[in-house]
């Protein structure tokens, strides 16, 4: 497990400090694993709280609100577990021939980017067709949710494309590798689970 | 996961550090300990602020509507702005940075014996956004409407629109703040959980773990399972409050109900959050100053764990009169109850610790035997509150005032006074006056008791919280005198603090030197030497031979075993 010593600052390749320990779980990989757990929490609140309100209206959808696209989004669904999967097989191969994961890997970030991109294109057709923050409950909501994912599939990407220069460098360890497999596992993860509760 | 990368420049030996300007090394440093003092002073900083709010409103409480001396007239929008301040203050901003931040930036790695945080850049950040957090919040009395005065908890639609709390910018920048601080924590937490449990010292066993260690670990990760529901409620909040949307607002088929459940689903579990490390801290103090070991080491950690577990189901009894399902009112009754049973079971370890031991009465032992004393009574009282029959009448009284401050003054305060006498040795090289620290202690430990005590009889003759005179009312106006004994005992507490501060800042240049283990005691970080340089261990890292509470062995002659040393 390569680890910064005390004091180290700085982007680049790391210093080696001997392991006095093997840990269980590397350090960046538990680090991302608790900040994982944390936003896990939050999208549950915010899940359980569009639950609620879905539960407590009246009407549901709530009347004279444009219609989710569902299908548009299925197929966008599909590219970001496609996505996953794809960074799964680059880190497969990061194993055995660190040259060959580089395909895979610029694949699951081009369709991760794909994937942000389809979702501000639907935002802004959504926008068009008086589906707002401020039009109904579905409205806030539907922004609130699909935005904190859409943040965190942007950071997410951010550290893919971070993991993906140190890659071309020579300066990738494996467990910085799997840190960043982590989050995006995550926000792959999360988003089937956000499809089928707010756009069904 | 051994593999090799490419080193940037020489092996130089672990420890060695260059000289460093006055901004590299104090202000941008990511040494633990540096960014532990960062921490441990803003939130002194914030203390006295917090305090001066307390003085201004008990002030305002026991002499309406003349002017308090350093403030000036307090208008009901001040009072509000105050108690509301002073309680996010002294949660937020005192007892979370002091106790968890500071301590666990501090002992952390010194206790697992490694030479820093296993993400010190990260550890840096969290500092940063927490200064940040404080700038912006303390920002919000000098806006345009002032700050906010909805309460800590920014019920809406109080909180939600500007026309009920006319302060549309200060409850913007408040929940701002609050969400500031906990990115900040979550940094914090991320760092301690992953520091305790990678970088312990070879030989280090998890049950060789000291208590304040497993607290403080145990506390960040109730926090991290807490924080979301809280952050995805303030984001809604601040939606609410600029966006226009209608979450929490009823005219619009909002919920203001759901924001109770969101706030407290993280705001119980956040009390256990700032308990756990102060009873470690205690746990800590309790062992060397008895001579003894810890007794039941692995009961306290279970039961911590068990607290933590049962922490998330208690929730609702907030809200008992907020119409809730009187069957839910049962349930979180039970709960509620039940939760006593592990804190009660601390508690009697701590006192079977004590059972037997060769006690000294040293500054760190009062504070430590004080906390007990006092939490003890904030437990107790908190059943009253717990059942749901007696909550309602209860409810916004000054008794469930005066509860929670047996609760979180023993926390926040003496047990912060607890660490910082018992670790000032190590921080500072340096030792406190014991006269001062023991004239320190008393005149604040009975002034606290003359505060609360008498609050209890005014919440149980009904005494309603968040009215900001009371002469008004004929049938509380009886009550006068008890409102001004208890600002007086305030008066005085807060003069001794100044004892303190004396204390703390004279011993830190002109203290008796202290040696590397002033108090003989075990865990790692008294091998160290005091203060410990950038690194920690000059002499190379420790290694673990055994657990942190071998005092009084009966084959050595030494009454201590330190963690450190071969057998």
């Amino acid at each position: 497990m390569p680890r910064r010593r005390a004091g180290q600052t700085g982007y680049g390749p790391i210093d080696v400090v001997e392991s006095r320990r093997t840990p269980v779980v590397p350090d960046g990989v538990l680090g991302m694993l608790l900040f994982v757990f944390a936003e896990a929490t939050l999208f549950a609140g915010l899940i359980s709280a569009f639950a609620i309100a879905k539960a407590g209206a009246p009407v549901w959808p709530p009347l004279g609100q444009p219609r989710l696209p569902v299908e548009a989004t299925a197929i966008n669904t599909a590219a970001l577990v496609a996505s996953g999967l794809l960074l799964m097989l680059s880190r497969r191969r990061f194993k055995v021939d660190r040259v060959s994961a580089e395909a895979p890997f610029v694949a699951a970030l081009g369709l991760g980017t794909f994937f942000v991109l389809f979702q501000g294109y639907e935002w802004v057709s959504l926008i068009g067709q008086g589906l707002t923050m401020r039009s109904s409950a579905l409205g806030s909501f539907f922004y609130l949710i699909v935005g904190v994912h859409a943040l965190h599939a942007i950071a997410a990407l951010g550290l893919l494309f971070v993991t993906w220069r140190r890659m071309r460098r020579g300066w990738l360890a494996s467990s910085q590798l799997a840190t960043a497999e982590v989050f995006w596992y995550f926000v792959v993860g999360i988003w089937p689970l956000i499809y089928l509760i707010v756009y069904l | 996961m051994a593999e090799s990368i490419p080193a940037s420049h020489g092996d130089h030996e672990v420890g060695h550090h260059e000289e460093q300007g006055f901004v590299s090394k104090y202000l941008l440093s990511t040494d633990h300990k540096v960014i532990a003092m960062q921490y441990m002073f803003t939130g002194m900083a914030m203390a006295v602020i917090g305090g001066f709010f307390a003085y201004a409103f008990r002030m305002q409480l026991a002499f309406p509507g003349m002017d308090v001396p350093g403030w000036g007239l307090v208008t009901p929008n001040d009072y509000n702005a105050l108690v509301t301040n002073h309680g996010a203050i002294m949660i937020f901003w005192v007892a979370m940075p002091v106790l968890i931040a500071a301590f666990g930036n501090y002992l952390i790695p010194l206790m697992v014996g490694c030479d820093d945080m296993v993400f010190p850049r990260l550890n840096r950040l969290s500092y940063q956004i927490f200064l940040l957090s404080a700038i912006v919040l303390m920002a919000s009395f000098f806006v345009y409407g002032g700050a906010f005065g909805g309460a800590w908890t920014m019920y809406p639609p109080l909180s939600a629109k500007a026309e009920y709390s006319l302060t549309q910018l200060g409850s913007t920048i408040f929940v701002l703040a609050v969400a500031l601080e906990f990115v900040a924590f979550l940094m914090g937490g991320i760092n301690f959980i992953t520091t305790a449990m990678n970088s312990r010292a070879p030989g280090m066993k998890l049950y060789d773990v000291p208590m304040v260690v497993w607290m403080i670990v145990v506390a960040s990760i109730l926090f991290m399972a807490s924080v979301g529901p809280l952050i995805a409620g303030a984001i809604m909040l601040l939606f609410d409050q600029n966006l226009g949307t209608a979450f929490f607002d009823p005219d619009r088929a909002g919920d203001p109900i759901l924001w109770q459940h969101l706030f407290w689903f993280f705001g119980h579990p956040e009390v256990y959050v700032v308990l756990l490390p102060a009873t470690g801290i205690v746990a800590e103090v309790i062992t060397t100053f008895s001579r003894k070991k810890l007794l039941a080491y692995r009961t306290i950690l279970y039961t911590v764990f068990g607290t933590g577990v049962l922490s998330f189901t208690v929730w609702a009894h907030h809200q008992f009169v907020a119409g809730i399902d009187p069957r839910m009112a049962h349930v979180f009754t039970v709960t509620t109850l039940l939760i006593s049973v592990p804190i009660a079971e601390m508690m009697f370890v701590y006192i079977g610790t004590l059972y037997g031991g060769s006690i000294q009465y040293t500054t760190p032992m009062l504070w430590a035997l004080g906390f007990l004393v006092t939490f003890l009574i904030g437990g107790v009282t908190g059943i009253f509150l717990g059942a749901s029959g007696a909550d309602i009448y209860f409810h916004d009284t000054y008794f469930v005032l005066a509860h929670f401050h047996y609760t979180f003054f023993p926390i926040a305060i003496i047990g912060t006074f607890a660490g910082v006498t018992y670790w000032f040795p190590k921080m500072f090289g340096r030792m406190m006056n014991e006269t001062l620290g023991k004239i320190h202690f008393w005149g604040t430990f009975i002034p606290f008791n003359a505060i609360f005590l008498p609050l209890f009889y005014l919440g149980v003759a009904g005494q309603h919280r968040r009215i900001y005179d009371y002469s008004a009312f004929p049938e509380l106006a009886q009550y006068q005198d008890i409102r001004v004994f208890a600002t007086s005992a305030l008066l005085v507490m807060l003069a001794f603090q100044v004892v303190f501060l004396w204390n703390f800042f004279h011993s830190m240049f002109r203290g008796e030197k202290a040696g590397a283990n002033p108090w003989k005691a075990n865990s790692l970080e008294w091998a160290a030497p005091s203060p410990p340089p950038h690194g920690n261990f000059p002499d190379g890292l420790p290694e673990c031979h055994r657990g942190p509470y071998e005092f009084s062995h009966p084959d050595r002659e030494e009454d201590y075993w330190p963690q450190n040393q071969p057998a």
